[in-house]
């Protein structure tokens, strides 16, 4: 029987990376997966005909250009492009645009508040100082702090001096930054509440707290830590939507002599000795390999797939711990005509952009009472974006779709399980709040696709609709991620690795999760490095 | 617009004469110049950008825009010597140029060193169009001594031209009502009508200077701003942009294609003694044709072609992100060999590359290539030394810019 030399499990897009970066270093690769179509969360699906959408992840900036540039993803079909303009929604009818270019954006705020506008520089340096730093951790393995290796040392040197780097004072604001509130950390620049809504509603996206719980301003950083083509903050869309990436990463596998099945979704992962030496099917069927990945997150790895009897003591409890709570929705909508907005001009560059429909801090804050309540929040806060106004392919002509992600939307309700009413009640509730500020916008409505944590779950695997495949909060970053002492890809059981979201640096499209993980098992393996050593966004 | 009346009419405008010529299309565009980026080009006011180069550069690789060509030169020459004349004067072989068809061109001095580059339309028989960047009536006149039978006309004022570039142009074309547009293949020439004509004014060729999908209309003058109205109506849906002389250069090194006053400089305007190039130099040699008896430049070009160019034209994918404008190259880390120049760079979005081409002195061709770049950061001064791989194919050739039909999008 055939014996390959890595198993991974899952082609979601760190999945396939992984194996990509295998079979690139002349391994023999084998991907499963359970669904019938590659991508996991980077995914493009025709629900409704001639309209494909994103379904889950929507806007492209963490990809890691090395990572582009390198497998010749290009070639295989990937083509991002940013979008430029944003609408921010305040409650009352309150409209804010975001300009391209930067005396625009200035001039505005200062209709807002002079003192903000003036402030968005300090902001928007000490952003980019601090996204910086994290990004140049992006493409390394993190160190293991207990470890006296020199490997360890040497890296926990690096990342020493990089933070070193900040100079003392800012070092500290920095240590501060990860506990932070969103909210507090902006408290320090803002006073327009508006401002202040936009600017923290990335600090909560895809988690489960508000703009006032601390470690909000860590998720914020997240947000806008990528950059597209060198602009910081920029985001993009993948031509063909998010599926284009992982399908263009499929074909590096592919150019590389590795192998991808659908269908195959993995039961269990055989462990002999100690080691993971293959897996089982659902359908019955034994495939071995000399190494086995997972690109699922740490907590269906270890709880749904292992044998708890193959874990070390304690592992399963940590995952059973594991933080990874639900707390986003999203709702895909098939427009016959572009949307308008009241109050909002009709300039082609900002109203075909984004929408973000945040109405105000407190607003935001009740929304994730709802949240904490086991209810959808019945005044959301939704991020919104228009993919077909920027990309021709992606709906008939002169006909749109709206990726809407929505916060807050428990996995799991008060009132009991989801059902299918409750879904299209959560995604009447979403539309209703865009139709106050979209007159006729239902009118438009030709196919809607509503996902809450529950589908989100089924679907893509991802354990409670958790986006990031676990929470982004500093116990689960770095070193820490997944669980202290396994940081770094290996995990409890020999020849057992982890690739996807679960692992530093954590959720997002970037490829970098999938490629750090290749190369430790290159390292383990002894094969030549094929992986990147780095990004070079910041010389 | 009254404003523009008045700053026309000489007698209210003192400095009428130091103004920059409008384009036909300068109505509509000025309009969407939201930034007022304004540079110049043969004496018309021309655009650098409109609302932002990269947003622009991808609509030409996303959606389709279109790029001012009212100040491109445009020469008629025709009569029964017009054949004749041009293939003396340019160094491909014309005789195998059909009707409503483009050729492209480059034409040199009898020393073999390059004058310009553009484009041949055979309009009929014995009627042909001359595009390229420069003036070049003079040259065309001189070209045209001992030729009797055959008259210049210079276009350049009197016809009116848009590239219209990007995947969904073809899309668009269609909407607009050019039936049959879908069938156009590449460097081939069809008319239509247009705002209800019946005489087919409109001119499409499928030609351009992206490296992408596209095609460049000409129409007169009186019927430009319709052209305009109705192509604009038509890609409203299809993310339809100007963009200017900044996307262009983008894209159309990721296409390969040279410049003038970047890769080469012209000819009859290098003072230095062979500051100027070769077609062999700049890799153009499948443009010269020494199977036909006589043409401008022909022994200096069996010469080169025998004894090697001293430089060629190379495209280089570089180390790193940084755009190495300007930079010198190397066979050698340590810089102390030189053995070329960069003559344009850039960072590929599409491609996600760091592309370049220069010019390498031949005998190092197949060596190392070492870049010193350097780059400014908040004031400071920084160089750094990267390696560069030589690359053979074009940055960005997608399959629609030769497929016929090509691809919906
Ligand atoms: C609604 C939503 C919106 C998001 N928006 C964005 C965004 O706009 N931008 C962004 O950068 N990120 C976004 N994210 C996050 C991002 O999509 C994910 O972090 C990323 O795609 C995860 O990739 P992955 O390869 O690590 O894991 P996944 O994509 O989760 O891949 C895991 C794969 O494993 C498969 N699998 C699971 N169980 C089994 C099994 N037993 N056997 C075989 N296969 C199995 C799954 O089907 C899946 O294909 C979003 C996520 C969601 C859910």
């Amino acid at each position: 029987m055939k014996k390959y030399d890595a198993i991974i499990v899952g082609a979601g897009h760190n999945g396939l990376t992984n194996a990509a970066y295998l079979a690139k270093a002349q391994l023999d690769v084998l991907v499963v997966e359970k669904n019938d179509y590659i991508g996991g969360a980077a995914v493009t699906r025709e629900i409704h005909d001639g309209w494909f959408y994103s379904s889950c992840s929507y806007v492209c900036s963490m990809m890691r250009q090395s990572i582009h540039r390198d497998l010749n993803l290009t070639r295989h079909g990937l083509v991002l492009v940013p979008y430029l303009g944003t609408v921010v929604f305040g409650d009352h009818g309150d409209t804010m645009v975001s300009y391209h270019s930067e005396e625009a954006e200035y001039n505005q705020l200062r209709r807002r508040s002079p003192h903000d506008a003036d402030a968005m520089f300090r902001f928007q340096t000490d952003l980019a100082r601090y996204a910086r730093l994290i990004r140049k951790t992006l493409l390394r393995t993190p160190p293991d702090p207990t470890s006296f290796r020199p490997r360890d040392i040497k890296e926990l040197l690096w990342l020493a001096k990089q933070f070193w780097s900040l100079g003392e004072t800012e070092l500290y604001e920095y240590i501060r930054f990860f506990t932070m509130s969103a909210a507090d950390f902006l408290d320090d620049y803002f006073e327009d509440d508006l401002i202040k809504a936009a600017m923290a509603s990335p600090g909560v996206i895809g988690t489960a707290l508000g703009v006032y719980s601390p470690g909000s301003a860590y998720i914020l950083l997240h947000h806008v830590m990528g950059d597209v083509d060198g602009n910081i903050g920029a985001w993009g869309l993948a031509r063909g939507g998010m599926g284009a990436i992982s399908n263009a990463i499929a074909g590096a596998v592919q150019e590389h002599g590795g192998e991808i099945r659908t269908n195959a979704g993995v039961d269990k992962i055989l462990v002999k000795n100690n080691q993971a030496v293959g897996i089982v099917l659902d359908s019955g069927e034994e495939i071995y390999g000399g190494i086995v990945v997972s690109n699922m997150d740490a907590k269906r790895t270890f709880t749904q797939c292992m044998d708890r009897a193959d874990l070390p003591p304690g592992i399963y409890e940590k995952a059973v711990n594991f933080k990874i709570r639900g707390s986003s929705g999203k709702v895909n909508i098939a427009l016959s005509g572009l949307p308008t907005f009241t109050g909002v001009a009709d300039n082609r560059y900002i109203n075909r952009g984004g929408q973000g429909f945040v109405g105000s801090m407190e607003t935001m804050e009740r929304a994730y009472d709802c949240w904490k309540h086991g209810r959808w929040s019945d005044d959301p806060f939704i991020e919104s974006v228009i993919p077909s106004a920027w990309d021709p392919t992606v709906a008939p002509p002169g006909q749109h779709w709206m990726s809407n992600f929505v916060q807050y939307c428990p996995s799991q309700l008060a009132d009991g399980p989801w059902t299918a009413e409750k879904r299209d009640a959560f995604g009447l509730t979403v539309v209703d709040k865009i139709e106050r500020y979209s007159p006729g916008f239902k009118d438009l409505i030709v196919h809607m696709e509503v996902r809450t944590p529950f589908e989100i779950e089924a679907e893509v695997g991802l354990t409670e609709g958790n986006i990031f495949q676990g929470e982004l909060t500093i116990d689960q970053l770095l070193f820490n991620r997944p669980f202290p002492g396994y940081a770094q890809y290996r995990m409890p059981v020999k020849n057992l690795y982890m690739c996807g979201s679960s692992t530093h640096p954590g959720g997002g499209v970037s490829s970098a999760c999938g490629a750090n993980a290749a190369r430790e098992i290159l390292i383990d393996l002894r094969r030549p490095n094929t992986v990147p050593e780095d990004d070079f966004g910041d010389e | 617009m009254k404003t523009d009346n008045k700053t026309q009419t000489s007698k209210l405008d003192p400095y009428a004469g130091e103004r920059l010529k409008r384009s036909h299309f300068h109505p509509r565009q000025a309009e969407l110049n939201l930034r007022d980026a304004w540079s110049s080009w043969n004496g018309y006011k021309f655009a650098d950008y409109y609302y932002d180069e990269e947003y622009e550069y991808f609509c030409i690789r996303n959606s389709c825009a279109t790029y001012d060509i009212c100040p491109m030169q445009k020469y008629r020459i025709s009569g029964a010597d017009a054949h004749f004349m041009l293939n003396r004067m340019v160094t491909r072989d014309l005789n195998k140029l059909k009707e409503d068809r483009v050729t492209y061109v480059c034409w040199c001095t009898d020393q073999g060193r390059l004058i310009d580059d553009g484009t041949i339309f055979k309009l009929g028989s014995e009627s042909f169009m001359l595009t390229c960047g420069s003036p070049s009536l003079a040259w065309l006149r001189k070209s045209a001594l001992g030729f009797e039978r055959l008259e210049i006309t210079d276009l350049s004022d009197d016809l009116a031209a848009l590239s219209f570039q990007g995947p969904t142009t073809c899309e668009v074309l269609k909407k607009m009502g050019l039936e049959g547009i879908q069938n156009l293949k590449p460097f081939n020439i069809m008319y239509f009508d247009i705002g209800g004509s019946s005489h087919k004014p409109l001119m499409v060729s499928r030609t351009g200077f992206t490296g992408d999908l596209g095609y460049e209309l000409w129409i007169a003058p009186q019927l430009a701003l319709t052209l305009w109205d109705e192509l604009y109506a038509a890609g409203d849906d299809y993310g339809i942009q100007p963009y200017g002389e900044a996307a262009t250069n983008m894209a159309r090194l990721e296409a390969g294609f040279i410049m003038p006053g970047m890769e080469f400089n012209e000819a009859l305007k290098t003072v230095n003694y062979q500051y100027d190039q070769t077609p062999f130099e700049l890799n153009l040699d499948w443009l010269v044709d020494f199977n036909k008896p006589h043409f401008n430049g022909r022994s200096a070009l069996l010469e080169e072609r025998d004894r090697g160019p001293k430089y060629r034209l190379v495209k280089l994918d570089i180390a790193g992100n940084k755009p190495a404008d300007e930079s010198a190259l190397y066979a050698d880390q340590k810089c102390s060999v030189e053995i070329g120049y960069v003559t344009s760079a850039m960072w590929s979005p599409v491609v996600k590359a760091n592309i370049a081409l220069a010019m390498i002195d031949s005998d190092y061709i197949d060596g190392s290539i070492w870049a010193e770049i350097y780059y400014g950061k908040e004031l400071r001064h920084h160089s750094k030394v990267v390696r560069c791989v030589l690359q053979n194919a074009p940055f960005w050739a997608p399959d629609r810019a030769r497929l016929t039909p090509p691809p919906a999008f």
